[in-house]
């Protein structure tokens, strides 16, 4: 890719504390990260395992900007490809989910088929009609399949690839960050629906705030008003590179901490009788044996996994353009979930996604750096809660899950 | 002269009141009586057609009590950070497709909703259908028992704070 790095400079000295705006506005850096970030080493979400269960089965979705199809072949493997035909580039599958009866693929343009794998199958007209016409005696189809991504099914998550080179999904996410993926996915998941938000900001202003737990005790009101989520909770962060992962428990603050806290007269400590008529919102079920109640997982770049509360969604970051992206959330439950508790977390879904009492700023704290930094592309943001270090940590007054982002990013970006 | 109006377009008359006078609470952004549209116990709910399509039963917003819908407007005035912006309802094709004397009145009816955010832009936010059961109070006032919101805008536009 012929793109002068050197011109987007990192400030002299300035590491991982404080980050450039032009990252999030310039087209260059934009088109370096589809091709360092995601066709590089880096595993990308693609879709649950049982959004394509059965043989014949293939749902359309991307990995960066690139359109990727994920398919359950004939014999039963999870395959991918990029939805491109070999022949003149047009769409492949133009559908966003379905069935396709005998596991092929035929573009509408000229009626190229390929298997589930994304190996061409047929030509028409390959030998002419009537002796005349027809592709060169030399043709190959081995030679055009579909552009093939390399996929890992890790406990029921599909990822892909494009890099042969991108080690194994465990030790890409690391030992904390897959500990805590394995912890969600501990047992077969249900897709129970989707929500899609389009966000006019950067996607890594996304990627920011969730590894952001400072942000959340301050912006998000709702869950501070209820005791959902405070800095004063216990909890912590672990980071390994550009993945982390955000946790906290309920109801654990301690005394001191929320004196502290409420001495400090934030917006968010108004105590002013906010109280919900209807408090099923919030009845939910401990599940998990560790009591935590909120993970936020990052694995970068396009994958979160989140557990607020008994709502779990998979949420996909699509960057679409430098100041553009599509966040599409799965939400799940487990298939051995009671009735109740399928219900618990269907009612609690008020509380994520797009329409979300608690999650829906973070699309608007998005647009408002957008907004902001537009035309000032050196100058730079203060990422200094916590100190200067990246390290894992037991408390959630820090930014270290972002400075450890930032210190990998450079790295693989090469700024 | 004696204007016999049949009863059947009374009551025609009626469900589109009911549907014009929900959209022009929201759009005059009178939120607070937009509960009272509702039975008490009650089913509100926006889901995508993508969901309904697929089978799925997740809602972006999903209600089952008029106490919940009345929280949804405490957070939206107290709690949620948001864009300032105004919507504009605009229903069409109101048809009562079935009336039970149990049951109500199934009504179903299209929506267009534009958002204009403080900056003058105007834009379609979202476009789909309601889905309504309809049931007279005590009073004998016409009330959603469900109203079902299905959006065909499956991607949604920053966010989602206002009800439709």
């Amino acid at each position: 890719m012929n793109i002068a790095v050197s011109e987007l400079k990192w400030p002299e000295g300035a590491d991982c504390t404080a980050v450039p705006y032009s990252v999030f506005t310039d087209r260059r850096v934009y088109d370096l990260e589809q091709e360092r970030l995601y066709r590089g080493p880096t595993w990308n979400y693609l879709c649950m395992e049982n959004e394509v269960a059965a043989n014949g089965d293939f749902k359309s979705t991307f990995i960066g900007d690139t359109p990727v199809v994920v398919t359950r072949t004939h014999t039963g493997e999870i395959a991918a490809w990029v939805n491109r035909c070999a022949h003149r580039g047009a769409q492949v599958c133009r559908k966003l989910r379905g069935n396709s009866a005998d596991g092929t693929h035929t573009c509408v343009y000229h009626q190229w088929s390929f298997d589930g794998k994304g190996q061409l199958l047929g030509v028409p007209f390959q030998r002419g009609l009537g002796g005349r016409g027809g592709m060169p005696r030399d043709f190959d189809k081995t030679q055009h399949n579909l552009q093939p991504v390399r996929v890992v099914n890790h406990c029921g998550v599909i990822f892909g690839t494009f890099d042969d080179d991108t080690p194994d999904i465990e030790r890409y996410m690391g030992e904390g960050v897959n500990g805590h993926f394995k912890r969600v996915f501990n047992r077969p998941v249900e897709v129970i629906g989707h929500t899609r938000q389009y966000i006019r900001g950067n996607w890594k202003i996304y990627t920011e705030n969730i590894k952001d737990p400072y942000h959340a005790s301050l912006l998000h009101l709702f869950h501070m008003t209820f005791g959902l989520y405070r800095s004063s909770q216990q909890g912590g962060i672990c980071n390994n590179g550009w993945h982390s992962v955000l946790y906290a428990t309920a109801g654990t603050d301690s005394e001191a901490a929320l004196t502290e806290t409420r001495a400090a007269h934030l917006r968010t400590y108004r105590e002013s009788g906010f109280t919900l008529q209807d408090m099923s919102l919030l009845a939910g079920r401990g599940e998990f044996a560790d009591g935590i109640t909120l993970v936020i997982l990052s694995a970068f770049p396009s994958l979160v996994v989140q557990q607020i509360q008994n709502t779990l969604a998979c949420r996909q970051v699509l960057p679409k353009a430098p100041g553009e992206f599509e966040l599409v959330w799965t939400f799940f439950g487990y298939a051995d979930d009671d009735e109740e508790l399928r219900n618990i977390r269907l009612k609690q879904q008020n509380l994520i996604g797009p329409a979300g009492l608690i999650s829906m700023e973070d699309g608007e704290a998005v647009e408002l750096v957008q907004n902001a930094i537009i035309r000032d592309g050196a100058k730079t943001s203060v990422i200094l809660m916590d100190g200067r270090e990246t390290a894992s940590g037991d408390h959630l007054v820090t930014e270290a899950s972002i400075r450890s982002l930032w210190q990998r990013y450079r790295e693989q970006m090469g700024m | 002269m004696n204007m016999v109006v049949p009863r059947g377009e009374v009551l025609h008359r009626e469900v589109e009141e009911l549907i014009h006078a929900y959209v022009q609470c929201i759009d005059d952004d009178e939120l607070e009586k937009w509960p009272d549209f509702f039975t008490e116990k009650c089913l509100y709910k926006i889901i995508p057609r993508e969901n309904v399509e697929a089978g799925l039963p997740s809602a972006a917003v999903f209600c089952d009590s008029r106490a919940m819908l009345v929280d949804r407007i405490v957070a939206l005035r107290n709690a949620n950070i948001y864009p300032s912006q105004w919507l504009r309802h605009l229903v069409s094709n109101i048809r009562i497709v079935d009336i039970d004397a149990q049951a109500g009145i199934t009504a179903q009816t299209n929506y267009a909703v534009f958002q204009t955010r403080n900056d003058g832009s105007s834009h379609v936010f979202s476009v789909g259908k309601y889905r309504d059961l309809i049931v007279r109070d005590n009073g004998g006032q016409l009330k959603f028992k469900q109203r079902v919101v299905t959006y065909d805008t499956h991607r949604i536009e920053t966010l989602m704070v206002i009800p439709i």
